[in-house]
């Protein structure tokens, strides 16, 4: 990537034809009057999203014959730039002849995918794919006043990120079944935070509820916590095996030694296990700033054997090497 | 079609007399100017008048130093880094003193030299949307502000800072003062030795000279730790081998840019006004910063119901080229900083357009504009759910 990062600028040259020629020549600009949805037997409905503080605002019409629920023409307005203006335009082409709750399932990934000229090149570049979902928001705020109801009761899911619309129960199931540990992963995996990249940290485009890296933190943790119940819960711990014995050791390690040396700039491995008169002897390796620390042969040494005696046996002996 | 250049603050076109000035010294006059031989030596009184140009184009004593470098961002980080090296680090004097509007370049430097110890503050502006010289006298540290840094005028909005005023009060108080002249030069009178800064940063590509060159004016009797550490170059002060041609061109295009001052102060400024009162004319338009206080070539204007990248978008179908804030900027889709810094309606803060101009811009581009300017607004109005 790094070569083509190199000469910016070129956000226009990924626009696709369709949004382009969309952005020249809107198709569905414009407004359905009172008048004209009632000549089609038709409630008008009028959903605006957005603000022009933020950049971006939208308005949808919508004649809709009560019926059959079924939309029966759109317009739009838009104060945005070219890939919410051709956005909103497809929105609008896409609503029309579908049913309320039709037009509900259509997401700003199919908006984006209408958009493209090739299936497997996208229609704008990532950092505009925001512009698209305002596109997604207005469909369900126009279903919300149609139906009476809140627009929260249309959203079932806790959403992440709205470019990829990511909901924070994948992001969830899929760190937790991938082993996930940066959030680079995430996104390779969910594409999550791939495009206009507000919900990776605090500090992006827009805030956020829900930021990957906290979600990332969290789960980690419990991960980490439901290993060491796991390990707990099974056997005594002089029954164990050799390598059970070197993994329950490692877990607490892991979870609330090495953190403690990292606050130093230290860590520590663990080299080798052996089983001695009925002591269970830990060998040792210290690395980074506990090499050659005083404390690492005295203090923190009695502090690892200790907290290894009360968090898994008493018959453990550490062992520097 | 046609096409009209109006983004002449982002960079201007090399006058030709500068290009042709250039020639020579990529394949005839090309010794590395260090060298003892004859090819060494053949650019020296080539590149002793390039310097002349410049010193008489900035008015500094020969005893300062204008040193050249790659370009704005290496001079202005030459002298806050250098600042920071020389007297912050070590010193009690430890704060800056800078601008909400300046360019990145400034502004992240400061802000790096910040996450390093160093105290950073920055100055409200007036309702005219600059600094003067009481809001400076409010804020200044006489025991620990050691570097003021203003720039002469905002590459935005035009607006032009009292930058001798500035000076004199950071002086008063013990402090150095640089100033980013970028937008300046060529536009209105820079004139150090009158307006008495420490240092002073400028661009070539901004004034019709080449792309990858700058300057740096340091005061005599001054002296800062360079950022590019190296060969002997510019009697040790910048390292790296002189970018010969473009020292050339970068020195003839300072003379002409004071040679043409007087046009960009009257011709150039009668097309920018034109354009600027057909822009007015139109509903719901205003124009940021009052005339007398701007640079004669720049209009930021705020188009009501029209989202800046549309309108940029519209007008480039027609071939103009201008821009929504700084070209550096127009990928972020952050709102305009500069709209926000001035305080601007936030509704507007996404409707900047930059129109900059040049002594190449002619009327009937101009004219050509103005339609276009018309037909797109009139466009962009009807898709608009805002107007």
């Amino acid at each position: 990537m790094a070569k083509n990062d190199l000469i910016g600028g070129a956000l226009w040259e990924q626009y696709s034809d369709k949004v382009s020629s969309r952005m020249d020549e809107p198709k569905f600009r414009g407004e359905i009057t009172e008048e004209q949805a009632k000549a089609l037997g038709a409630k008008l409905i009028v959903a605006d999203w957005g603000a022009e503080a933020c950049g971006d605002a939208v308005r949808l019409f919508w004649a809709v014959d009560p019926k059959t629920n079924t939309i029966l023409d759109a317009r739009f307005k838009s104060f945005g730039c070219g890939t919410a203006i051709a956005s909103s335009d497809m929105i609008a082409e896409m609503c029309i002849g579908k049913t309320v709750d039709e037009a509900i399932a259509i997401t700003n990934i199919d908006v984006e995918h209408a958009l493209r000229d090739d299936p497997n090149s996208p229609a704008i570049p990532p950092q505009k794919m925001h512009c698209s979902v305002m596109a997604y928001d207005v469909i369900k705020k126009a279903a919300s006043l149609y139906k009476g109801v809140d627009i929260s009761t249309l959203e079932e899911e806790e959403i992440v990120c709205e470019c990829a619309r990511v909901s924070l129960r994948t992001i969830r199931d899929v760190i937790r079944i991938n082993d996930l540990k940066t959030v680079e992963e995430i996104t390779n995996f969910t594409k999550a935070g791939a495009f206009c990249k507000s919900c990776i940290r605090p500090g992006g485009h827009e805030k956020r509820k829900y930021y990957l890296v906290d979600i990332l933190k969290d789960v980690r943790k419990e991960m980490e916590k439901e290993k060491m119940a796991e390990v707990s819960e099974t056997k005594e711990f002089k029954s164990m095996t050799i390598v059970q014995r070197l993994k329950k050791i490692e877990t607490v390690l892991e979870a609330e030694i090495k953190p403690i040396l990292a606050q130093d700039g230290g860590s520590m491995e663990v080299v080798d296990i052996k089983e001695e008169e009925g002591n269970t002897i830990v060998y040792i390796h210290y690395l980074g700033a506990c090499q050659g620390c005083p404390g690492a042969t005295a203090g923190t040494l009695m502090a690892i054997q200790q907290f290894l005696n009360e968090k898994v046996d008493a018959s453990i002996l550490v062992e520097p090497v | 079609m046609q096409r009209v250049y109006l983004d002449n603050n982002a960079t201007t076109i090399v006058d030709p007399l500068v290009k042709e000035a250039m020639d020579p010294f990529f394949t005839q006059i090309y010794g590395n100017p260090n060298s003892l031989h004859d090819f060494g030596t053949e650019p020296h009184p080539y590149m002793r008048l390039a310097l002349d140009r410049m010193y008489k184009g900035l008015n500094a004593p020969d005893d300062a130093d204008i040193l050249i470098t790659g370009c704005a961002t290496e001079s202005n980080n030459t002298v806050l880094k250098g600042v920071y090296y020389d007297i912050m680090h070590h010193g009690k004097r430890n704060q800056i003193i800078t601008t909400p509007v300046e360019h990145p370049c400034v502004a992240n430097t400061a802000k790096f030299l910040e996450s390093l110890g160093a105290e950073l503050k920055i100055l409200p502006l007036n309702e005219d949307g600059i600094v003067d010289q009481e809001i400076l006298r409010r804020f200044i540290n006489p025991d620990k502000t050691a570097l003021v840094s203003v720039m002469w005028a905002n590459n935005e909005t035009g607006m032009i800072f009292p930058v001798k005023e500035l000076a004199e009060a950071a002086h008063e108080n013990g402090a150095l003062f640089h100033t980013d002249a970028v937008q300046a030069i060529g536009k209105i009178p820079v004139d150090v030795r009158d307006a008495n800064v420490d240092f002073l940063s400028f661009s070539a590509h901004k004034f019709h000279g080449p792309k990858g060159i700058g300057g740096l004016f340091i005061r005599q009797g001054l002296r800062l730790t360079p950022l590019l550490h190296g060969g002997e170059q510019m009697g040790g002060k910048r390292a790296g081998t002189v970018n010969v041609p473009e020292m050339i061109g970068m020195g003839l295009a300072m003379e002409m840019a004071a040679q043409n001052l007087e046009y960009e102060l009257t011709e150039v400024r009668r097309l920018r006004d034109k354009m600027e009162d057909a822009l007015l004319k139109i509903d719901d338009t205003l124009v940021v910063g009052r005339r007398g206080l701007r640079t004669p070539n720049t209009i930021l204007c705020s188009i009501k119901g029209v989202e800046g990248e549309a309108m940029l978008w519209d007008l480039n179908k027609n071939g103009i080229a201008a821009s929504t804030g700084s070209a550096c900027a127009s990928e972020s889709l952050v709102p305009n900083p500069t709209f926000v810094a001035i305080g601007i309606n936030k509704d507007l803060a996404h409707t900047g357009i930059r129109i900059s101009l040049s002594r190449f811009t002619t009327e009937q581009e101009i004219d050509y504009a103005i339609d276009v300017f018309r037909n797109s607004i009139e466009r962009l109005r009807k898709i608009s759910s805002s107007y």
